[in-house]
């Protein structure tokens, strides 16, 4: 980070913010369609093909159709919470985007030097873990306050579930931890650059041994954001809606902006810290004017391939029981974690 | 220079939280409270150069303990508090001294000023992780081991004491 002065970087801190938001709040739009059309395609059906060439302007419609609703608050709602819930949820999505490297650093002219990324700080996977357990009263509050059965339900499937993988969720990052021993996004990102023996990445995934730490990762993510297999607090076939029964119009597409957000945030944190991150599995020969373009181009290319996972998996895995979903998250993937942590560490410890 | 008034907005958030949460009447508003406290007491860490602890503080607190609470208010659905407004015998012998003694300490305290050596500087916090680390699982290895046995057999009393509940 270089800035000649503090309104400069306050200028560049503001483009940053700016282009992620708009970026990810396209992503979030176009996931939604990536989803119907996939989805579509493996039930044998077209998905979305009216609005635009390949439906592909259909967010918009879906945008528009919904701010255009009538926003209902039912009577017997608390309302305070009921307004603060959403609020709380989208809001929480966004704060772990800024925490996210997507790419090297960036010169711009001879001495504006920028990380692309919104906030580098040291504890950056804490504060997201942070941010990620508190989201939960996204969630909890938004079915409590609703004061509907049906959401209730919904709520309390959901921070029971939500806490029980968070657990899950920590244990299987200590791993990549030991190994870039930092705290820091971009640190552990930067470790994993270069190949081994010439043509295998040095991600965590591969020469760090961590396949195991990735699948319980992606397991308890998957949980965390209330996707199916793991979708309980939002079984349509059990509890009309969960949580967002009672929300309407904008209130309702704000939660479902946050679910999506949290879908790429969890493609974010995967690809940082299992896959390299920006480094690209192959050696690139660009010119100079591209070489800051590519890695956040590789970047991209490895979250789309998560949420591609995400909706694959949805539309292959049949959801599960709650009581097998408490008994996964407790009895296989905790024991597992700890069981990498320690088989890590063993290594990390012989090695050195 | 901006962070002495960060300080003072958090302090004062801190405080105005604690108050609510004691003014509140309704239970989930009481616990929002906490967790608003908790989230400022989070900010005042950061301030002091403690990044490690004020995550972990938001983590552990605001996101796990919290979470409880809230689970636990909603699953008893329990109602709006009824008081009459006359304090406890319990209060008026034990509580208002406890209150007087506990604040003439703060006062004192902060009217001596402790040590030159003891005070802490406004981002000059020496303990990042690995310094956190190293005293927990080196130097106080002995107390923190015997602090998660401590919380093991706390868990172990809750299962049985709910099994017990559960054959009756």
């Amino acid at each position: 980070m270089d800035y000649p002065d503090i309104a400069t970087f306050l200028i560049v801190s503001v483009v940053k913010i700016a282009i992620v938001i708009v970026v990810l709040l396209t992503a979030v739009a176009y996931t939604v369609w990536l989803e119907r059309k996939l989805v579509g395609h493996i039930q044998n059906r077209w998905g979305p093909s009216r609005v635009g060439p390949f439906g592909l302007l259909q967010p918009l419609a879906d945008g528009l159709k919904l701010i255009l609703k009538e926003d209902l608050t039912p009577p017997h709602v608390y309302r305070p919470i009921y307004i603060l819930a959403p609020i709380l949820s989208l809001t929480l999505a966004l704060t772990s985007i800024s925490l996210i490297p997507f790419g090297n650093f960036l010169h711009i002219g001879k001495n504006i030097t920028t990380p692309l990324q919104i906030s580098d700080i040291n504890v950056g996977l804490l504060a997201i873990l942070g941010v990620t357990s508190i989201s939960v009263y996204g969630v909890a509050l938004s079915g409590w306050s609703s004061n509907n059965k049906y959401s209730l339900l919904g709520a309390l499937r959901a921070s029971a579930q939500m806490v029980s993988y968070e657990l899950a969720l920590g244990l299987s990052l200590i791993g990549v931890l030991i190994l870039s021993g930092s705290l820091s996004l971009r640190d552990i990102v930067d470790k994993q650059a270069g190949r081994v023996y010439g043509f295998i990445p040095n991600w965590n995934f591969f020469t760090g041994f961590q396949f195991v730490a990735f699948f319980i990762y992606l397991m308890a993510a998957y949980a965390e954001t209330n996707r199916t297999p793991f979708d309980l607090p939002e079984a349509e076939t059990e509890l009309v809606a969960g949580y967002h029964t009672e929300y309407s119009s904008m209130k309702f597409a704000i939660f479902f902006m946050a679910e999506y957000a949290n879908m790429i945030t969890v493609g974010c944190l995967a690809t940082v810290l299992f896959f390299g991150g920006w480094h690209g599995p192959v050696p690139s020969f660009t010119p100079a004017l591209l070489k800051p373009v590519v890695p956040v181009l590789w970047f991209m290319v490895k979250v789309f391939f998560f949420l591609f996972l995400y909706i694959w998996v949805r539309g292959t895995l049949p959801r599960f029981r709650y009581d097998q979903l408490m008994a996964f998250g407790w009895k296989v993937l905790l024991p597992l974690a700890i069981a990498n942590v320690v088989v890590t560490s063993l290594v990390v410890a012989l090695r050195s | 220079m901006i962070h002495p008034v960060l300080f003072f907005v958090f302090a004062a958030v801190a405080v105005a939280g604690a108050i609510n949460l004691l003014a509140q009447k309704h239970p989930i508003n009481s616990a929002l409270s906490l967790i608003v406290v908790m989230g400022a007491l989070a900010v005042l860490y950061l301030l002091l150069g403690a990044e490690f602890v004020a995550a972990i503080q938001v983590i552990v607190y605001a996101g796990a303990v919290m979470v409880l609470f809230v689970f636990v208010i909603m699953l008893l659905n329990a109602g709006e508090e009824e008081h009459d407004g006359a304090a406890s015998r319990v209060a008026k012998i034990f509580g208002y001294p406890a209150v007087a003694l506990g604040g003439g300490a703060l006062i004192y305290a902060l009217a001596t000023r402790g040590a030159p050596g003891m005070q802490v500087e406004i981002g000059r916090f020496l303990g990042g992780t690995r310094q956190v680390g190293r005293l927990l699982f080196r130097d106080f290895l002995l107390p923190f081991e015997v602090t998660s046995v401590l919380i093991l057999i706390a868990i172990m009393g809750a299962v049985v004491l709910g099994r017990r509940g559960g054959e009756q």
